[in-house]
């Protein structure tokens, strides 16, 4: 099921449809008050709020960890009875459908003013409603934007399924308001990290596990943890899929349904944000005040965006042969267990992949094209030749399996215009000259670093855009920085080379662990097809008319390998003896403005320690 | 006059004569009585069967049963609905005789067994009577006049010493033995492995069927192993006794089979299953007989030696004499049943029933497609008074206490033992079923549960005959994994039947069919129609095999009473460690070096 086609080319995608032209034409508060009668699971267990709160308190693990735990504090049980419980009220959501209701018109209208469409493929739709009849579903979107999740529930509630519960980080908390609004609508909040605490995890993870049990309704959460400030895929979380597959490993559940999802926008609402976040300036923290000053992106436009509900995923096929069910049968199931190797292994591979799948439905708009040409040409471009190179550049991404939105029957020059024009914020457009830029630059005079800093907000900013599409050009430009790096056309050398590079950036990009020979071939066969390598036994030779894109493949992932060499640089040179892991970023940015993004110089330092390049040293 | 000529075709099939010229009729007549009253290529009594007569009502032939003679006119409807089936499209049983090839005889053996008197047979049907248990695939070869490796002879010894004899003999000229008892196992145990190029000798023990003498002081019997089960209780009986072992087979299934494969029985919460019961063994192997020197009730003499004959599958010997515990008739019997408004409540009041240890002789609880299954064999009521009650019945169950008939499941109940005490029991056990929201549902219902399990086999026979194939497994599993086990095996059989191109959803059903301190015996029910696919056995093996691969992910055992055979030897290793089957190999080893029992079954 996971097993994506050899050839990504070929792979057939649904068509979408646009959800807001209907919104257009009826009225948004006649729709938030219609008759909704979702789709339902087949063996669901009717069950209440409230109930839900007694199941999950009264039940054996929580009842046994409440006893370990309190054997182990001297505590007595009622003490930590009464703290599992105040977890529990924290925690749950307390989802009613008049919130509901009331998000359906308010998000209504602002995805007006803010989208020009929402396009769903609804044969995804309809397969969802397929697969919440037959087993408990779990819904993995992509994260890029606060919009995700409130996204999400809108349009479930427009094609009448069921809504999810959705696992929150609980920093919206903090937004009073907002954050009970949100609890109302279906989400409930986990702290962002509890290590250690035991209680906690058990509150946690037997709530999640009920509502799956009783099919209470589709859990949603998100693979990557985090919203992906750069716009490449973060690399997975397993613990809260470890939490929706056990009941499956432990036969409570006959299967649960991964069900991937892909959101991408045109233009993503936190842009800047994000670009800001990255340089250094601290998240603004939530809170409703915020939310209320950024009005302001209300009134831009932020083009289409894109939704596409991929096929659902078994647990159980997932599983078959990898998990050996029977582990669980000498062991009381209401026990707690760690995952075993085998089964760590097992969640780390499915995470890749969906994630992965994630990635391969994300739709990508002719902006993406655009913004890697623009930043490979820092000195800007005339708009004949970005033209020209964009329409190159759209064929080998098709070639090689992009799922591109580019309209039909438009001429290219106008495509690039229109997309220019969304994105006007980015550059400055003058006598057929496109550059990056800065265009609503202060009239004050700015120091240099201001205009450093200024640039770098633009910069990172299209990257972000640039970063979605990586996932496309990735092993092939792996293949060619390795051809190019390798000195010698032995296939071995080569995929020496490419072994090392994809094991270097495996916390940069979506890589799945073990695949690296898979990777290679598939590197070898898309590059053959597009006539730019011939693939022999032992050897691998360029052609002539392939040395284009070999030079394209290898500067876009330039950055990536000048801001590694950046970190290592100021490893071996700068570092005195006990650098902390706090001071390590400014240190870096401050050593190089080059690296500056802060995601790539983490990823770097990960990358390192994994690699015993570094070591870390507990103080 | 039927009978006498059946006397002398049979007589005509004695190739091997015992000591004296007269006896050898009386033993002919007696050897093959069984096997010419039986059906050869399927279940039970020849004269009994399902079918659809002309008005296209079911009815069950002969006069051996209660449902003998009568008409089921739901057992239609109830077929077609759940198949899928069509009374006009048939698959009857293609051919009335299979061809075998010759046998491979020893001579030297078949000599020496001569000289020694005991009564042997190398006819074709002899053999390929005794070439098959009454697995799927064995019966629908048969229909098909299909069969592989069949024995190239068959012995019928008279008595223990008999026996001894066979084996020594066969250790001397090397030929294989394959006990075989009532031939009813559903494991695959008694086809002949093809690898096989010794001689292969059936070892009948039909013969060895006395009582040899009941001590009433003990309360124990000592009987020969080749007994049947309703022959052995039907004798116990005439003198106020009963072993209460009632495998669901025990029409034809044997107490040296039972040995052989820790057989349990209805009644064992009352009496015990076989390991129980038995007092003392007495097995012939190759090595020599072994037994133990008393008939102490419990020893602690090392590990029991017992247990490497129960269970064995006749891969170590034959059990030739059992002394097994015996009991007083019961004064009392009485059905019983509860309607629970779903199967969760009726796993919950039977798991609280074993925890308070109160279980009658039997508790099985049905759900809800058995319960209409059981629905379907319903004869047709003679008086309307009846009817209105059932009526009455059904209207108080859905409507009045709002049970939704697809949901509700029924729990089937047997008292024994002293009138008073019985009504205290019957008691004490609809108070609890009362409290997992269980209604009484009256004796009729509960008898008609029970009827099943021994006509099952039967309807399969008539499946077959309308492109129905279909199987019964079991299971044992802990209580807290019973409901998760029962739901996830039923959805795997429907899915991997799905996927295999079955045409039409299976009939994928279940039953708690026993109860322990620690755990429950589920047992289940599978079958589909087969329209429109090229190899239906092999797509109901794939199927079953994943059922029990989906039984030992979710905590169940690889056997309750079946046992492995060669069936299910592929996850013997998993099942008890490869320590645990390198005991048992190395058992093998030394009783059986030559591996003159050569059935393969177990390791």
């Amino acid at each position: 099921i996971l097993s994506y086609p050899r050839h990504p080319v070929l792979k057939k995608r649904d068509d979408f449809e646009d959800v807001l032209e209907e919104r257009r034409r009826s009225s948004d508060l006649r729709y938030a008050l219609r008759c909704y009668t979702p789709t339902l699971y087949k063996g669901l267990v009717p069950c209440k709020v409230s109930m839900l709160k007694s199941i999950v308190l009264q039940s054996d693990h929580l009842q046994c960890v409440i006893k370990q735990v309190s054997s182990e504090s001297g505590d007595s049980t009622e003490c930590v009875a009464e703290e599992a419980s105040l977890i529990l009220d924290e925690m749950a959501h307390r989802m009613q459908l008049s919130t509901v209701r009331f998000f359906v018109f308010t998000l209504s209208k602002a995805f007006k003013r803010l989208f020009r469409s929402v396009c769903v493929n609804e044969e995804g739709i309809q397969r969802l409603q397929q697969a919440v009849q037959e087993h408990p579903v779990v819904l993995l979107p992509s994260h890029r934007s606060y919009m995700d999740f409130l996204m999400m529930s809108y349009l479930l509630y427009m094609f009448d399924l069921p809504l999810p519960v959705i696992a929150a980080g609980m920093d919206f908390m903090s937004m009073k308001f907002i954050g009970e609004m949100l609890r109302m609508s279906g989400a409930f909040f986990i702290r962002r990290s509890f290590g250690g605490d035991k209680l906690y995890w058990a509150v946690f993870s037997e709530y999640v596990k009920t509502m799956l049990r009783k099919g209470y309704a589709p859990i949603e959460f998100f693979l990557e943890g985090t919203r992906s400030r750069t716009c490449k895929s973060l690399t997975p979380k397993t613990g809260l899929l470890n939490i929706v597959m056990e009941p499956f490993f432990k036969g409570e559940l006959f299967d649960v349904s991964l069900v991937p999802v892909s959101i991408s926008y045109e233009r993503v609402l936190e842009e800047s944000l994000y670009a800001r976040e990255l340089l250094g300036v601290p998240k603004p923290k939530e809170s409703t005040s915020g939310l209320l000053k950024a009005r302001r992106v209300l009134s831009e436009d932020y083009g289409s965006m894109h939704v596409y509900f991929g096929h659902p995923v078994s647990v159980r096929s997932l599983a078959e042969g990898k998990i050996k069910r029977s582990q669980y049968n000498l062991l009381p199931r209401y026990i707690p267990q760690k995952p075993s190797v085998d089964t760590h292994e097992f969640l780390n591979d499915a995470a890749f992949r969906l994630v992965r799948i994630q990635e391969e439905n994300m739709v990508l708009k002719p902006w993406v094209l655009i913004a890697t040409l623009l930043l490979q040409n820092p000195d800007g471009m005339d708009l004949s030749s970005l033209t020209e190179q964009t329409d190159w550049l759209r064929h080998l991404a098709l070639a090689f399996g992009a799922f591109l939105d580019w309209p039909d029957h438009e001429a290219c020059s106008e495509v690039i215009s229109c997309s220019l024009a969304l994105h006007r914020r980015l550059l400055s457009v003058s006598a057929g000259h496109v550059q990056l830029s800065v265009t609503d630059a202060p009239q004050v005079e700015t120091t240099p670093e201001e205009a450093v800093f200024q640039r770098a907000v633009v910069v990172l900013s299209c990257a972000s855009y640039r970063n979605q599409i990586l996932h496309v050009f990735l092993r092939p430009a792996l293949l060619a920085v390795a051809m190019q790096s390798a000195n010698s056309s032995r296939k071995d050398d080569i995929y020496n080379c490419f072994n090392f590079l994809r094991n270097m950036f495996s916390n940069e990009f979506i890589l799945c662990p073990g695949d690296s020979v898979q990777d290679f071939e598939e590197a070898c066969y898309l590059l053959m097809k597009r006539g730019v390598l011939q693939v022999l036994e032992h050897e691998i030779v360029m052609s002539a008319s392939g040395q284009s894109t070999l030079a394209f493949l290898c500067s876009v992932l330039e950055p990536f390998l000048q801001g590694y060499q950046v970190v290592c640089r100021y490893l071996c040179e700068e570092t005195n003896e006990n650098l902390t892991e706090k001071e390590f970023i400014p240190a870096v940015r401050s050593f190089c403005f080059v690296s500056l993004s802060s995601d790539l110089q983490k990823n770097a330092l990960a990358a390192l320690l994994r690699l015993k390049a570094v070591r870390k040293v507990k103080v | 006059s039927g009978l006498s000529q059946q006397v002398i075709i049979m007589a005509t099939r004695i190739k091997y004569i015992c000591r004296h010229q007269d006896e050898a009729y009386k033993l002919g007549l007696s050897l093959s009585f069984r096997q010419e009253i039986m059906k050869w290529n399927g279940w039970g009594y020849s004269d009994s069967r399902f079918l659809f007569n002309k008005k296209g009502q079911a009815e069950f032939t002969g006069k051996r049963y209660r449902l003998s003679g009568l008409i089921l006119p739901s057992l239609k409807d109830w077929f077609e609905g759940t198949f899928g089936a069509n009374l006009q499209h048939k698959s009857p049983a293609t051919v009335s005789q299979v061809a075998v090839a010759p046998p491979n005889l020893n001579e030297p053996f078949i000599e020496d067994l001569k000289a020694a008197g005991v009564a042997a047979s190398h006819d074709p049907e002899d053999r390929v009577f005794r070439a098959h248990g009454h697995c799927l695939h064995e019966i629908f070869a048969l229909r098909e006049g299909r069969i592989g490796r069949v024995p190239d002879m068959v012995v019928w010894p008279s008595c223990h010493s008999d026996v001894e004899k066979i084996v020594e003999l066969a250790c001397k000229h090397n030929v294989c033995l394959i006990p075989y008892g009532g031939g009813t196992s559903v494991s695959s145990a008694l086809e002949c492995p093809h690898e096989e190029t010794r001689s292969i000798v059936s070892l009948d023990t039909s013969q060895m069927n006395r009582i040899l003498w009941i001590d009433e002081k003990n309360l124990t019997a000592h009987v020969e192993a080749g007994i049947i089960g309703q022959d052995l209780e039907r004798q116990l009986n005439e003198h106020g006794y009963c072993t209460g072992h009632e495998p669901d087979s025990m029409e034809f299934s044997s107490l040296g089979g039972w040995v052989a494969t820790r057989a349990s029985g209805m009644k064992k919460n009352i009496y015990g299953n076989i390991e129980d019961l038995v007092v003392h063994i007495k097995m012939v192997t190759p090595r020599g007989v072994i037994e133990k020197s008393c008939l102490g009730p419990r020893m602690s003499t090392g590990p029991d030696i017992h247990h490497f004959i129960l269970g064995s599958e006749g891969t170590l010997g034959v059990v030739t004499e059992v002394t097994m515990k015996i009991r007083p008739i019961p004064e009392y019997q009485k059905y019983g049943s509860v309607v629970f408004p779903n199967f969760q409540q009726g796993v919950a009041c039977l798991r609280e029933v074993a925890r308070q240890r109160c279980a009658p002789a039997s508790i099985r609880l049905m759900d809800n497609e058995q319960f209409q299954f059981g629905h379907a064999l319903k004869p047709q009521v003679s008086s309307i008074f009846t009817s209105f009650l059932d009526g009455l019945k059904k209207f108080y169950i859905t409507k009045f206490k709002g049970f939704d008939p697809h949901h509700l499941c029924v729990a089937t109940l047997l008292f024994e033992g002293d009138r008073g005490k019985v009504l205290q029991h019957e008691k004490q056990v609809y108070d609890i079923a009362a409290k997992f929201g269980g209604l009484a549902a009256g004796e009729d219902n509960g008898q008609r549960g029970y009827m099943l399990t021994f006509v099952i086999a039967y309807l399969r026979d008539l499946g077959m005959d309308y492109y129905v194939i279909g199987e019964s497994f079991e299971t044992s599993v802990p209580w807290d994994r019973v409901l998760d086990l029962c739901r996830n095996v039923k959805e795997r059989i429907v899915r991997e039947c799905k996927e295999r191109g079955v045409q039409f959803p299976p009939l994928s059903t279940c039953r708690v069919t026993q109860t322990y301190d620690a755990g429950a015996c589920v047992y289940f029910y599978f079958a589909f129609n087969y329209r429109g696919l090229s190899d239906p056995v092999h797509v109901y093996e794939q199927v079953e095999h994943a059922a029990r691969e989906e039984i030992l992910a979710n905590g169940g055992s690889l056997s309750h009473h079946h046992g492995v055979g060669k069936l299910r030897k592929e996850w013997m290793k998993e099942s008890v460690s490869g320590v645990g089957l390198g005991m048992l190999k190395s058992v093998k080893e030394y009783v059986d070096p030559q591996n003159i029992f050569g059935n393969r079954n177990l390791l």
